[in-house]
């Protein structure tokens, strides 16, 4: 649904927020309840100094209802503004502020999501020193050599007389010790050196992989083109960290399989006809569902079916690809909203589900979300299958007359009230429900 | 009659100064690098005091302790815990393993001969 159709929807969302009833709005606007119903329900559409009236009640500016602003963005803000509880952030008007301001929005916005990506390296870091193997022994090697030379020096510094046997073997040891030392030190240093500075910078390998796609648009010219999955990888991820690269070539091996299975040409000519349906094109072209989501994602912009999101995950649940809507962002870190058919289908394999959803708290914006899990490899003697599910997101509901149920984006920028889902509290204020 | 303390710890410098210094005291130190060799030793004679390396070749300290707390020859003897690794978990580890005392390396010889005083009087 475009943007501009959602305008009675994003009134209405303005009218619950400032806890106005339908007719005190309309009795203000000198409009019947009934017309403004219509009107919320984006069955009539407004403009003209009705517009103008409604945002003056509503205390917003009319674009803020025309053309609302992006869910991404919003959900950036709230969770700027949950960071920051004690700055007294006026939550509720968020969309006033993003509508108004676009261009500090999205500066706060790009700040929080700095934020969150240096949260991420400082978190990373702690954890390879509280776990990686190599710097734990080195570590262990330094505090040892150090002990021994403290003592040993303790020993030596002590007033009185030393035996000369014990001097000579303390000399020594210490002399032992500190080049025992120097050698470690020179060890930790270069294996902390040799780690790829970009990794520091971009977090995890995997989201300096969803930032090459993300600039990329999600399609891969070469990859279609025939070009070799490596070389490819080379070529653009270039600038990535060793482990990147690795799963950048993965990624890419990945697509080039589906490419050559569902050729550019053919698929651009078959949505014209199929849309964003995943199932039939799948039939087309005699492919899994999964592999027709991934292909849907990766068209080009300009794709006649129009864009689709796509989402990823493995059985824990952890995204290996992310590719958002405006309307819907999916979270970086994986504190998901486990409302998401995504999960569902996990528990469901080889069930194809599809479900309209719509962001909680926003009027505007549903999607039709289409999810499958099926093994991410193929079978083995006695091996239990690991699943992988995907979630293709589309703009708009394809069944008509469908409600479409309320999911998150994270718990704590939701405000769904009782939800059964719920694992921490909304920045709103709802309880976890018991 | 001396003391006797049994010293595991897999470092040839940290043994040689620890052996001077407690010997100085005038105790008896048995040392041994290998956690696997330490175990029968101290079966065969029971000492006053364990000092004790975690990361040890052949058997970690934790399970070298949770042994000799098994074994009703040894549950009584304190040990004193010696790790480069001071982090709460490995502190906690070492107290559900049954340790007396703990040190994280590293320390100086005065807490080191302070801890040993201690558990060799309070063992008495």
């Amino acid at each position: 649904m475009a943007r501009d159709t959602l305008t009675g929807s994003r009134i209405r969302e303005r009218r619950i927020i400032l806890e106005m009833k339908q007719t005190e709005l309309a009795q203000e606007a000198g409009i019947s309840a009934s017309y403004l119903n219509l009107i919320e329900h984006n069955r009539r559409r407004i403009g003209g100094k009705l517009l103008l009236d409604l945002a003056d009640i509503l205390g917003v500016e009319p674009s803020v209802l025309t053309e609302g602003a992006e869910a991404a963005l919003i959900a950036s803000l709230r969770v700027a503004a949950l960071h920051a509880r004690e700055s007294g952030a006026e939550v509720d008007r968020l969309d006033e502020f993003a509508g108004r301001f676009p261009g500090w929005a999205r500066l706060l916005a790009d700040g929080q999501a700095r934020i969150e990506t240096l949260e991420r390296s400082v978190e990373a870091l702690s954890d390879r020193l509280a776990h990686d193997p190599h710097l734990a022994d080195a570590l262990h090697e330094m505090l040892s050599t150090v002990t021994s030379i403290r003592s040993t020096a303790s020993i030596l510094a002590e007033p009185g007389e030393l035996d000369p046997e014990w001097r000579r073997r303390f000399h020594r040891n210490i002399h032992e010790d500190s080049a025992r030392l120097a050698e470690t030190s020179r060890a930790i240093a270069s294996y902390l050196e040799a780690e790829d500075k970009a990794a520091s910078e971009s977090g995890t390998p995997q989201e300096e992989v969803d930032k090459l796609l993300e600039a990329a648009d999600y399609h891969i010219a070469a990859l279609d083109a025939g070009e070799g999955p490596e070389a490819v990888a080379a070529q653009l991820g270039a600038q990535l960290s060793a482990a990147a690269r690795g799963l950048l070539v993965r990624s890419f091996t990945r697509y080039a399989r589906d490419a050559a299975a569902m050729p550019l040409g053919k698929v651009l000519d078959a949505v014209v006809g199929t849309g964003t349906d995943p199932l039939a094109l799948a039939q087309r072209f005699g492919t899994d569902p999964a592999q027709a989501m991934r292909r849907l994602a990766t068209l080009p912009p300009n794709a006649p079916c129009g864009q689709v999101g796509l989402a990823i995950c493995d059985a824990s649940g952890v995204f290996t690809y992310r590719k958002p809507l405006p309307d819907f962002p999916i979270p970086r870190f994986g504190a998901d909203c486990p409302l998401w058919p995504l999960f569902a289908a996990l528990s469901r394999p080889m069930s194809v589900l599809s479900r309209a959803l719509q962001s909680a708290g926003r009027q505007g914006g549903a999607v039709t979300a289409i999810a499958f899990a099926q093994p991410s490899g193929p079978p083995q003697i006695n091996r239990e299958p690991v699943f992988e599910a995907h979630m293709m997101i589309a703009p708009g509901m394809s069944r008509a007359g469908e409600s479409a149920e309320e999911v998150g984006v994270t718990c704590r920028i939701c405000p769904r009230r009782e939800c059964p889902a719920r694992r921490e509290p909304s920045l709103l204020g709802d309880p976890i429900a018991g | 009659m001396a003391k006797r303390v049994m010293l595991i710890e897999d470092e040839p410098n940290i043994i040689e100064a620890i052996s001077f210094i407690l010997s100085r005291e005038g105790l008896d130190v048995e040392t041994h690098a290998d956690g696997t060799t330490a175990n029968d030793r101290l079966r065969a004679r029971v000492p006053d005091l364990v000092i004790l390396d975690v990361m040890l070749p052949g058997k970690s300290g934790y399970d070298i302790l949770r042994e000799l707390r098994e074994d009703t020859a040894t549950a009584g003897v304190p040990v004193l815990m010696l790790t480069a690794r001071g982090q709460s978990r490995d502190r906690e580890m070492a107290e559900r393993s049954g340790v007396s005392a703990y040190m994280t390396k590293p320390f100086s010889n005065a807490e080191m001969l302070g801890q040993v005083r201690d558990l060799l009087a309070s063992a008495v």
